[in-house]
């Protein structure tokens, strides 16, 4: 036991140190707009993580997370447009004739209720399509295309809408929050600091869900749901309670995706971006957590540089390495390192003598329990 | 006074017109060790089917402690006290053989409990002495999925045990096992068996011989005879469509 706590202790050392080096190193080394950049990196990682819990962990894999980062974003953006001088309405609404504010647009004007809308509507939508699914046992496949529809059902209907959400274009122009402008780089490093801050309590989260009982429940269901069920527990209460996590945790990330790139619009309702979000977490690594953030690290990254350098080839780029992820790397790159006994992302001890014999249980037990 | 922990009456299953089971009548006694035997296609495995929720009773009911079950999920089934080890192995394979007993033990498996509490001290030892039952201390935390076929066997056994229930069925635990470990297999039923009712499904008649006091046989979906292992494996009947054939 005190070993396991020991561990614990050193994991909350190295994220408490990286988070530092992001807040602190970074913006001494990167310009403004490439800092920026990283932000919105780091809030794609962020629900990288909600895709973790719900596919590398609970195995259901959700191909409609850009409906809960779209809902987030769209959250804070209506309470971002809502800052204009009373009695006015947002600037596009104007462009479509719309008079009176619509009703669903009123709390918006509270910062603590657009918060709460932030994690609360993707939330509890995503425990109410939950329940509806799993209740039925649909999995599987079936569970992967009802999201994707959904999201088809989410993307038609912002888009459509232009009276209520600027359609196609979405919600941008942003102005200011608490008086502050929030396109000065005084308010993005703030932005970039809480980003850096709920990556780092989301990853906290995630990490006591899958650890304990609970996580070890999780990874039951996702291997053999119907042996969970004989042994007494339902499954059903279980996965929705994941589904609505990791749906909260794609609007916090939507949230704060938007605020950083000044936009919010159906694209992030896209089924491309959806199905990118899953690209990412299985390039880092299913079930690992850290593979989930570094995989949206890195293909981000391999992103931005190479349609910056030739912009025809990123797809083809995305795609290949998609297939490579598959067929040469089934476990990612955090699984492939651990694989390869790298000690850094090993969680078994160092080998003091012949691996066979450390590996080999039985040896293992004498040693600790025969001559003492 | 022998009260019934399980009884059947008139349960018939039908797919599509085929009855799987046909008007079974069948009963235990609380603290019973029960084996059932019949030929391939006899309807033994959706018999625990029907008892463990997995399958509605197309007409009949099931009783357990005097309950019937009929339209209770599986999860509630088996919270009420049944446990059920399935024919092939099936355990956690990526858990250790600890985690997985420790899953199944979980004293109160809603959501939130499973969320917050944490395992407790005798719970831990209950476990570590589940561990030492079915020889597996050695291996208590290497990934399940590395032990051998008759280690998963006793590691399941060892879960329907964690589970604490009142009645045990048992799918053909012995299958593809050797000889050695079907011996220990069978001690282990037996000493449950002392503080639970067990019932057992099995082809293996060697086996059968070792554990049962009571065989019931089924055939084409009802119970062709009862008795013990004596009068089962000469009684002309079951010689015919069972043990006849398995000579041939």
């Amino acid at each position: 036991m005190r070993k396991k706590g020991g561990g614990l202790l050193i994991e909350v050392g190295v994220v408490v140190a990286i988070a530092l080096f992001l807040i602190i190193i970074m913006p001494l080394v990167l310009t403004e707009f490439r800092l920026n950049l990283l932000g919105r990196f780091l809030s794609l990682a962020i629900v990288a993580l909600g895709i973790d819990l719900i596919w590398g962990y609970t195995g259901l894999l959700s191909l409609g997370h850009g409906i809960f980062f779209g809902l987030g974003g769209y959250a804070i953006a209506m309470y971002l447009k809502l800052q204009v001088p009373t009695g006015e309405l947002p600037d596009f609404m104007g462009l479509y004739g719309v008079t009176e504010l619509p009703a669903f647009w009123q709390p918006f004007y509270s910062f603590p209720l657009t918060i709460a809308s932030v994690v609360l509507i993707p939330g509890l939508l995503a425990g109410l399509l939950g329940y509806l699914v799993f209740r039925n046992r649909l999995k599987g496949v079936y569970f992967s295309i009802l999201t994707q529809a959904g999201t088809i059902v989410f993307f038609n209907f912002f888009n459509g809408q232009q009276q209520l959400f600027n359609g196609t274009n979405g919600l941008i122009d942003f102005t200011t929050l608490f008086g502050a402008t929030v396109s000065d780089a005084k308010t993005q490093f703030v932005f970039y600091i809480l980003t850096v801050v709920f990556l780092a309590a989301t990853y906290g989260v995630c990490r006591w869900l899958t650890t304990g009982r609970f996580g070890r429940l999780l990874i039951a269901i996702r291997d053999d749901e119907s042996r969970v069920r004989f042994s007494g527990y339902d499954p059903t209460d279980y996965k929705v309670l994941v589904f609505a996590v990791s749906g909260a945790i794609a609007g916090i990330a939507g949230a704060f995706y938007t605020i950083q790139s000044g936009s919010v619009s159906p694209r992030a309702m896209d089924i491309a971006f959806s199905i990118e979000m899953v690209i990412w977490v299985a390039v880092g690594g299913r079930a690992t957590l850290i593979g989930a953030i570094v995989g949206t690290l890195l293909v981000n990254y391999a992103r931005t540089f190479l349609s910056e350098q030739f912009a025809e080839i990123w797809l083809f780029f995305q795609g290949a390495l998609f297939l490579i992820v598959v067929t040469v790397l089934p476990d990612g790159i955090v699984g492939w390192l651990r694989s390869q006994n790298i000690s850094l992302f090993r969680r078994r001890q160092e080998i003091a003598t012949y691996p066979t014999l450390e590996e080999d249980a039985e040896v293992q037990h004498e040693r600790e329990n025969i001559g003492n | 006074m022998n009260a019934k922990i399980l009884e059947t009456e008139n349960v018939t299953v039908s797919f599509d017109g085929f009855k799987a089971l046909n008007q079974l009548n069948f009963s235990m006694d609380v603290g019973e060790l029960r084996v059932v035997i019949g030929p391939n296609g006899a309807g033994k495995t959706t018999f625990l089917d029907v008892i463990t929720g997995k399958v509605q009773p197309t007409v009949g009911r099931v009783l357990f402690k005097g309950r019937n079950l009929r339209s209770l999920p599986e999860y509630k089934i088996a919270r009420l006290g049944i446990g059920r080890k399935f024919q092939t192995p099936r355990i956690y394979l990526n858990l250790t053989p600890r985690e997985n007993l420790e899953i199944t033990s979980n004293p109160n498996k809603n959501v939130f409990s499973t969320l917050f509490s944490r395992s407790n001290t005798a719970e831990k030892n209950n476990i570590k002495g589940l561990l030492e039952t079915i020889g597996l201390t050695a291996k208590a935390d290497i990934r399940a999925g590395l032990l051998s076929h008759g280690e998963k066997q006793r590691l399941e056994i060892g879960m329907l045990v964690a589970q604490s229930p009142d009645l045990l069925l048992v799918d053909e635990p012995v299958a593809g096992l050797t000889d050695e470990e079907t011996y220990n297999i069978g001690e282990l039923l037996l000493a449950l068996a002392q503080s639970h009712s067990i019932l057992v499904i099995e082809h293996d008649m060697e086996f059968v011989r070792q554990i049962a006091k009571k065989v019931t046989v089924l055939h084409e979906g009802s119970v062709l005879c009862e008795g013990n292992f004596e009068e089962v494996q000469n009684d002309s009947r079951v010689i015919e469509v069972y043990l006849g054939k398995q000579e041939e």
